[in-house]
């Protein structure tokens, strides 16, 4: 897509790119080639000198059992977001399609979550979940489950999918309405009159339409997971107890600005970034097959 | 374009009530933590750990807001909300506003003009989108310190306004603006600016405030940068500050505190949320295009 017409200018459409050109280069690209940089980089354990050291930073860390289960960890963390989130959310959405009445109020008291910040959405619910004040621990308690997840690792992996998904509900239901609303209504009408149920139509010809915007979130949840909820992990777990929910993320942070080990540390941004790219090729993908439909 | 249709497809009262019943449910589930936060902020602290603690709300709320704005929580941090708030708010509309100001104009240079290394500008611009502030932390982190703005507002908001988003929604947007309007601006004799000013900006308001909505949130939200970059407590975001509040433990926290700060950090974006609605929404489907 190109412009017929356009201004003439030596200057001046350097002068308008250069404000974000300068951001750019300054905060993105200069401390990622530092980060490819590092990572080939070793220090000694005083910190006193630095050496070149090839892909050693690398081979460590895939034999690191700690950075493998921090894979796993992360792996099952994100599914669990997704999945929770997307099912929820399109149920929400379908209902909150089919109904006339109170659309708009719902929609209202549905979409709120996406404001509160993830480390909040951490305080509130590990509020809810405190191992001895918390109210849904008490509930739990009633119920004769111990709830403790200071201590016990599927408990706090369930208690930051909770917090994370509560937060995402909204993103993920605001894309499956707006898919839903644009359905044609003679489509629907048309299996109806062929008889089809609700529960069929909504097999049949409901879901199929709106697979392309689940898969866009799913995409995006994943995205979610694996970076945005790093304050949901910080406010609450810290990535414990041993571990159990210390995320890919958390793993950067922790082995770089806590264990000031920047070679480890840069080497899993490097891997990250790949991560990130893989997962922006393919939403491209999908934006290109959606132009096409 | 999304006619009401149901109802038109055929009556089914109990199919009705289940789609009530369900989404009563999930505003039910979502907005309970929400309300024992609340309510949580308005009792004391003895009431809160007096386990369960009430469902319904005390007569702390004065004394707990007051209290969290102008001392903060003795046992955490104790650096007062009020002046959380005020970074945060400086925070987010510093990045909304900065984001939406360079990415404007570096839409429209990429638009109307063409000149050496356009492309390649916007090749550049584009492949931010896959560097996330989370993948290059440690570095950045050395680049403000060398730039000596750490702990600082220039810290706080200068990483976080290049964005590629903002700059394709303005890029696809211009697109559809009809190309006479270019020939009768220059028939008219007016330059680039002038054009930009009196033609461009008018036309792209909607898009700015969308943009406007869904970046004051980005902003006032930012967690994992703050905690970084800033190091003394009068340069804490609300955010970073609740975090260290509770970082003493459950039996050390002033949770009667720590919930009025929560309720005081998550009002302002959830207002936006819900008085701008429709920008919100819009902004949120156009920007993730």
């Amino acid at each position: 897509m190109e412009k017929r017409v356009v201004f003439k200018s030596a200057w001046l459409p350097y002068a308008l790119v250069a404000p974000q050109l300068t951001i750019t280069v300054v905060f993105f690209f200069w401390p990622a080639i530092q980060a490819v940089y590092f990572s080939f980089l070793a220090q000694d354990p005083f910190g006193l000198t630095t050496h070149f050291v090839g892909l050693e930073n690398f081979r460590e860390l895939f034999r690191d059992p700690h950075y493998l289960a921090s894979f796993r960890v992360t792996a099952v963390f994100s599914l669990l977001v997704a999945s929770l989130g997307i099912s929820i959310s399109l149920l929400l959405a379908t209902m909150a399609d089919h109904v006339v009445r109170g659309a708009l109020l719902y929609k209202t008291l549905l979409i709120w979550p996406y404001a509160v910040a993830p480390a909040i959405a951490g305080v509130l619910w590990a509020f809810l979940f405190a191992p001895t004040i918390g109210l849904v621990s008490y509930y739990l308690r009633r119920l004769g489950i111990e709830w403790n997840w200071r201590v016990d690792e599927g408990q706090a992996m369930l208690m930051v999918v909770v917090a994370a998904t509560w937060k995402q509900i909204s993103y993920n239901f605001i894309f499956f309405l707006a898919g839903l609303q644009s359905i044609p209504g003679s489509l629907i009408e048309a299996a109806a009159i062929d008889g089809a149920g609700p529960v069929r139509r909504f097999w049949t010809i409901v879901f199929p339409l709106i697979s392309p915007t689940g898969f866009f979130l799913l995409v995006m949840n994943i995205v979610y997971a694996f970076f945005d909820t790093f304050g949901v992990i910080d406010a609450t777990t810290e990535g414990g107890p041993v571990e159990s929910t210390q995320i890919l993320v958390y793993k950067v942070y922790f082995d770089g600005v806590k264990a000031a080990d920047i070679g480890g540390s840069s080497a899993q941004s490097v891997v990250l970034m790949f991560i990130v790219i893989a997962l922006t090729v393919i939403q491209f993908r999908y934006v290109e097959r959606r132009v096409q439909y | 374009m999304a006619a009401p249709r149901t109802g038109m497809v055929e009556n089914r009262p109990v199919g009705d009530l289940l789609a009530h019943l369900i989404l009563v449910a999930g505003v039910i589930v979502l907005a309970f933590p929400l309300w024992v936060t609340f309510v949580a902020s308005t009792l004391t602290y003895d009431q809160i750990v007096n386990v369960p603690m009430p469902l319904l709300p005390g007569g702390q709320a004065w004394s707990n807001y007051h209290h969290a704005l102008v001392a903060g929580s003795e046992k955490g941090s104790g650096a007062p909300v009020d002046r959380m708030l005020l970074n945060s708010l400086i925070v987010a509309l510093s990045v909304a506003i900065g984001k939406i100001a360079i990415s404007i104009l570096s839409a429209f240079a990429i638009v109307y003009f063409r000149f050496p290394l356009r492309n390649f500008f916007f090749w550049m611009i584009f492949v931010t989108l896959m560097l996330p502030v989370e993948v290059r932390i440690i570095p950045t982190f050395k680049v403000m310190a060398e730039l000596h703005i750490l702990d600082s507002y220039p810290g706080l908001v200068l990483p976080l306004v290049a964005s590629a988003t903002a700059t394709f929604l303005f890029r696809q947007f211009f697109m559809t603006i009809p190309d006479e309007l270019v020939d009768a601006a220059r028939i008219d004799g007016a330059g680039p600016m002038r054009f930009f000013w009196d033609v461009v900006a008018p036309l792209s308001r909607t898009h700015i405030a969308a943009l406007f909505v869904i970046l004051f949130i980005y902003g006032w939200n930012q967690y994992l940068w703050p905690l970084l970059v800033t190091a003394s407590e009068s340069m804490y975001t609300v955010v970073i500050g609740i975090k260290r509040m509770i970082a003493g433990g459950d039996a050390a926290t002033e949770w009667n505190i720590v919930m009025a700060t929560a309720i005081l950090a998550l009002m302002p974006p959830a207002l936006v949320v819900v008085l701008m609605q429709k920008w919100f929404v819009k902004g949120l489907v156009e920007t993730e295009k």
